[in-house]
């Protein structure tokens, strides 16, 4: 039976369709962070390789259709980022300058706090991509020799933190500007904080899902050059 | 027919990128030369956005489960996780507050010195 199951290409495929669709619908009736599709479906397809006693590499090739999408995915960033561009033109200092002090923000703090803690390059550069979205820092994890799981919880963590913290930290802050709101929440806490933004307004989910893709790229070059430093 | 040649146009940007991430020698992955491939197609109007947005968005609206299977690659790294909660919590949320901040802050302060300029 276990064999039958692991031989067939078909059983990681399904395996995961089915947890991601319970996902969703976890999503759709509780209305908090850490209840999205992706750490629901990673947590139960994980129970069930666990319970089967079947490894991960065994997993991951029958599953490889999925992941071959994954870049062409990361091109269709282009998209929601073009339509958005009328923003970018209408506030372009207040939109890179902003979203630019936060990526130079996370690699220095980054940088600090790795220092601090002693970690190998390794484990830092797996981090560095923390506050960008999946899809780009995935790539750059792999690119500079990161552990790609470990960048996909930072970012997890990342996005999960800066969405529960964002009401009370804007307050103290006294950020009030809605344009500002919308950057400050897709450039620290990328897609979940795009979800945060849509509810405060419209300006703030637009502004937020463009600083998405602009943070993600200002990130992979800021990180070429901080990568190396450990 | 429709989504054939949308698919067949992303793949042919993820192709290209391909080949520039192999001959250019520089730390950038493939998606990111796509990205920025499909970003100019699109302004330079080379490419109509109705050639490829439904393929595009569908993808997109199901990006988290392209994210499923590298995660449940943490099963793996059990020992790494351990090891490393402390630090990991520790600096994901200290940095996401102060990545917050700073865009914030200096987002609103371009902001206000050009509305007090206008007026």
């Amino acid at each position: 039976m276990k064999e039958l199951l692991t031989e067939s290409v078909y059983f990681g495929m399904v395996l995961t369709l089915v947890c991601y669709e319970i996902g969703l619908s976890v999503k759709r009736k509780v209305k908090f962070p850490l209840a999205n599709p992706l750490l629901v479906g990673a947590v139960l397809i994980i129970l069930v390789l666990l319970a089967l006693d079947i490894e991960y590499e065994t997993y991951q090739a029958s599953v490889r259709p999925i992941s071959f999408l994954l870049t062409p995915a990361t091109v269709c960033l282009a998209i929601p980022l073009y339509r958005q561009l009328r923003l970018l033109k209408k506030y372009p200092l207040a939109i890179i300058g902003g979203v630019l002090s936060g990526v130079l923000t996370a690699m220095v703090s980054i940088y600090l706090l790795s220092l601090a803690f002693g970690l190998t390059h390794e484990e830092y550069v797996s981090i560095l991509p923390k506050s960008i979205t999946t899809a780009i820092g995935m790539g750059v994890s792999q690119k500079m020799g990161g552990v790609v799981a470990l960048t996909v919880i930072s970012i997890s963590i990342s996005g999960i933190s800066g969405t529960i913290l964002a009401d009370i930290w804007l307050k103290l802050l006294r950020i009030r500007e809605p344009i500002a709101k919308g950057l400050a929440l897709g450039t620290a806490a990328h897609a979940l904080g795009t979800a945060k933004a849509m509810e405060l307004g419209e300006i703030e989910g637009a502004m937020s899902s463009l600083s998405i893709v602009v943070t993600g790229i200002l990130s992979v070059i800021a990180i070429s050059f901080f990568a190396p430093l450990i | 027919m429709k989504y054939i040649k949308q698919i067949s146009i992303i793949l042919s940007i993820c192709l290209i990128a391909e080949l520039m991430e192999y001959y250019i020698p520089l730390p950038v992955a493939a998606s990111i030369y796509g990205l920025v491939l499909m970003l100019l197609a699109l302004t330079t109007k080379l490419l109509p956005l109705e050639e490829v947005q439904d393929t595009a968005d569908f993808l997109l609206n199901h990006i988290a489960l392209l994210f499923i299977p590298p995660t449940v690659g943490m099963m793996d790294g059990v020992e790494i996780m351990k090891q490393m909660a402390v630090p990991l919590l520790v600096i994901c949320m200290v940095t996401t507050l102060l990545i917050m901040g700073a865009t914030g802050l200096v987002s609103q302060a371009i902001l206000r010195k050009g509305k007090k300029e206008e007026a």
